[in-house]
């Protein structure tokens, strides 16, 4: 696929405030509250004297909200103005901030706030549901689905569960660092190969925080950025792309997954990235198992295919790395409330290049870039933040 | 002498046993037993000896007794032959029924309302089959006379009440409710027996560790040892929560342990008992030193007389061989219906402009895009190849785990589970054919697909499937 004019975006919009709920089992709160948190938080990082004058439209994202876009308006009494609800599975968040971007781009609007949040502990279920429509769909589980590059990718490349394990263990050791993760807690390789098997490969701890949260970020034109703050950070790129179902696709090879290598290809078109492992500077990835951000490393063109393993065992995607990834912890350990993630990770990502991740904080980032995949995986999203 | 508290103590746990996990078992009353005959038991051991016309009144609490309408204390007070001028209280609905029903009676007799009291609590709650909530469960009753001359008494009490919807069981359901385990034990329990805890050493400033031994109500003995980590209680004071050898016997739970306690403490050595449901109680005993004139067999008589329950026996008795009606469980019988050549047929397209199989059927053509010109291929009688796989264990399936994966058949996919296999004969690029099975029961009722199965030279045996559920670890996967 071709001829989407990047040109249009790179560069045209300004994040100019973020924030971020406390992610966790948040039983005493309710969504409102939590996109409460999140907003204010976001309002104040900007600066805003009076956001409900400033604040044009809102684009929010949840993939199961209770009711959706009268949850954010009531919750900040934003009426009387545009609020709309982005559903692309668990790439949500971050499609909710390219609408944003695009509609500032567009010239529709100048100050947009997007809102990503989710709520799954008021839902009754631990883990994900396993819902079911048609008799031939089972057994329909996130981790069956995400385990399944794991037989051939492995006979093929020579990796195993340890370096899945590594991969927990750097994304528990950085979510210790982050205030506002869910768990905060060290785990070793042995924890981490020992563990109760969900799927094979996937031990406990291979596998994702469920949590409730919600994220918000607030955008300008570039032009207009310094009248809310001295640290504006650019849009660079932003993209989604879907593909094939792997599980039906007859030109699949079980080795990665297409819908990251999809949007990657328009992200680093638009961004002007020719070489991601020196240009980029760190990147929050869509961790929801261990092998998928195995497999997003080479997807997303951080190493070669097949040697994801070597990196993993040499540190280049520790926080110490050549290319620090999942800086917070991840899906693994700040948590994942679905709808919030893209935006949380927009969060940390401009907290990175403000130089104000603290004990977390990368050295002198330039470039940053976010991904989320979800669906069988269908579907991901890319967006890459830079300073100006 | 005349200390007012439990003067006696009687206990009844039900001789049939069913098996839970490798080493456990839990309590089941028998064929012939329920809540109700439990309890005229328990009633009968804390009798044993004394005159029954000194009785004046039974308080009887249970969540499980099984009738809506009509008291089970008058029942009771009648197959105990009690006076006929006893008065009669039946407690029920929530967990501490039980510790609730003997604080009532030691305030009655404090008060000179009566002057003797037998209080019993008896459950007998069922969760629904194979759900987690059932192998915690067992079956008890623990009874109390409430008397002058106690050997017991209260010191001093804590309550509070909470509105959650943790543990429930409506007026229609057959089997106990439950929210999420993690809401269930952090956000209900835990929090709400933490708080009791300290609200009762506020009033008598006595933590849980000043007192010689400790009764704490928990849903699972998991979540008991949390708690009493949580409250620094010394295990050596914990006193057995019966996990594995009885199960939570509901508002049975605490009066159960209370009994097993008095038949061992010393005389001025304290209690605390811990109780949980919709909120908590705490309750502080001290022991008189006074004998019981009971001559009760008690809880450990109990528990070592007992005999295996066959299950067969334990599903016709509680009337599980009828599956209880399920929903559609999201199964939409018009999609099946339209599915029919794939879900029964196991056919694939091809597209006859460019040849690609494919499954299943589509309008668009996933390599050359052309539209609506296939022709349709039986993939059953043919053989594939594994593309892919994993052996899922959060796939609810009576034999775990699941092997699921991705077959090649001539370029089409299908995401099929496999029948038959052994976990270490699985590869990438193992020959595989088709077999017809029913693959799961949602929605009450047998749902049919094709499975993949791997080629099998004659005399093979097949059904080695069995190997992996019955393993105890995770068996031996190819890796690396």
């Amino acid at each position: 696929m071709s001829g989407s004019n990047g040109s249009v975006l790179r560069d045209k919009v300004a994040v100019v405030g973020v924030g971020c709920s406390q992610f966790g089992e948040n039983w005493d709160k309710s969504p409102e509250d939590m996109i409460v948190e999140a907003a204010y938080e976001a309002y104040a990082d900007a600066g805003m004297e009076d956001p409900h004058k400033q604040i044009e439209a809102v684009f929010c994202s949840a993939v199961y909200p209770s009711r959706g876009t009268s949850e954010v308006a009531e919750a900040l009494k934003l009426f009387d103005r545009p609020v709309s609800l982005v559903q692309n599975a668990c790439a949500s968040g971050t499609d909710a901030f390219r609408y944003g971007v695009m509609s500032i781009a567009a010239g529709v609007y100048e100050t947009v706030l997007v809102v990503g949040f989710d709520k799954p502990k008021d839902r009754g279920v631990s883990g994900p549901s396993i819902a079911s429509n048609g008799v031939r769909d089972f057994p329909m589980t996130p981790a069956g689905w995400f385990s399944l590059c794991a037989a051939r990718y492995f006979e093929k490349f020579g990796a195993g569960r340890e370096d899945l394990a590594r991969i927990a263990v750097k994304n528990h050791h950085n979510g210790t660092l982050a205030p506002k993760s869910m768990l905060k807690k060290e785990i070793t390789v042995e924890e981490a190969l020992s563990a109760r098997m969900i799927s094979w490969p996937f031990g406990l701890y291979d596998c994702a925080a469920q949590s409730d949260g919600a994220a918000a970020v607030i955008l300008t034109r570039r032009d207009l950025a310094k009248r809310f703050t001295s640290q504006p950070v650019l849009v660079r790129a932003v993209a989604i792309a879907l593909a094939a179902n792997p599980q039906q696709d007859p030109d699949f090879d079980f080795l990665g997954w297409k819908p990251t290598v999809y949007a990657a290809k328009q992200a680093y078109a638009m961004a002007g990235i020719s070489n991601p492992r020196k240009e980029i500077s760190l990147a929050q990835v869509h961790d929801c198992f261990t092998l998928t951000e195995l497999l997003t490393y080479e997807d997303l063109g951080f190493c070669e295919k097949g040697t994801a393993k070597e990196h993993i065992r040499s540190g280049t995607f520790a926080l110490d790395g050549e290319l620090p990834v999942n800086t917070d912890g991840g899906l693994k350990t700040f948590g994942h409330p679905t709808g919030a993630t893209g935006v949380r990770m927009i969060y940390e990502n401009t907290l990175q290049l403000r130089g104000k991740a603290n004990k977390r904080q990368v050295n002198n980032p330039q470039i940053a870039l976010s991904h989320n995949i979800g669906g069988a995986p269908q579907v991901c999203g890319i967006a890459i933040l830079g300073l100006p | 002498m005349a200390e007012i508290g439990i003067s006696s103590y009687g206990a009844y746990i039900p001789m049939t046993r069913l098996a839970v996990g490798k080493t456990g078992e839990r309590a089941v009353a028998g064929a012939d037993e329920d809540a109700l005959t439990m309890a005229v038991a328990a009633g009968v051991d804390c009798l044993r000896g004394l005159d029954r016309n000194s009785i004046d009144a039974v308080y009887f609490a249970s969540t499980s007794y099984p009738y809506r309408e009509k008291s089970g204390a008058a029942l009771i007070a009648r197959a105990l032959d009690l006076r006929r001028t006893v008065a009669t209280a039946d407690f029920g609905a929530s967990l501490r029924a039980g510790v609730s029903a003997l604080l009532a009676a030691v305030d009655a007799v404090k008060a000179g309302s009566l002057r003797s009291i037998l209080v019993i609590a008896s459950d007998c709650r069922m969760g629904a089959p194979r759900s987690s909530i059932e192998s915690q469960l067992g079956d008890a009753a623990a009874a109390f006379v409430v008397s002058d001359g106690a050997i017991a008494t209260v010191e001093g009490v804590h309550t509070i009440a909470e509105e959650i919807l943790d543990v429930w069981r409506s007026e229609s359901d057959s089997f106990v409710q439950t929210w999420e385990e993690r809401f269930v034990v952090d956000q209900g329990f835990r929090k709400n027996i933490v708080e009791v805890a300290s609200g009762l050493r506020e009033k008598m400033k006595s933590a849980p560790s000043d007192f010689d031994r400790v009764i704490l109500y928990a849903p699972d003995g998991k979540s008991h040892q949390q708690a009493a980590r949580a409250l620094k209680v010394p295990p050596e004071k914990l006193q057995d929560p019966l996990f594995g050898k009885v199960g939570n016997a509901g508002t049975a739970f605490v009066p159960l342990q209370i009994a097993a306690a008095l038949a061992s403490i010393k005389s001025e050595q304290r209690i605390l008992a811990l109780a949980y449901g919709d909120g908590a109680t705490a309750i502080s005993l001290r022991a008189t030193g006074a004998a019981q004139k009971s001559k009760s067999r008690g809880v450990a008589w109990h528990l070592e007389h007992k005999r295996p329950m066959d299950a067969g026996v334990y599903k016709r008795a509680r009337h599980l061989e009828v599956e209880p009606p399920r929903p559609a469980g999201g199964i939409s019988a018009t999609l099946h219906h339209r599915d029919r050549d794939e879900d029964i047929s196991l056919k694939a397209q091809r597209c006859s402009k460019c040849q690609t199989l494919q499954f299943p059927a589509q309008r668009v053509c996933f390599k050359c895009h052309g539209l609506d010109q296939f022709e349709s291929v039986r993939l059953s009688d043919r053989r594939g190849i594994v593309m892919s796989y994993t052996f899922d264990y959060f796939h609810p399936s009576a034999e775990t785990p699941t092997i699921a994966g991705i077959v090649d058949i001539d370029g089409a996919r299908l995401y099929l589970m496999m029948a038959d296999a052994k976990p270490d004969q699985l590869r990438c690029d193992l020959p595989v054919e088709f077999t017809f099975r029913r693959i799961h029961e949602t929605g009450g009722k047998p749902n049919y697909f094709w499975k993949s199965t791997p080629v099998q030279s004659i005399g093979e045996v097949s059904g080695a499937n069995r190997d992996a559920s019955e393993a105890a670890v995770p068996p031996r996967m190819p890796v690396q």
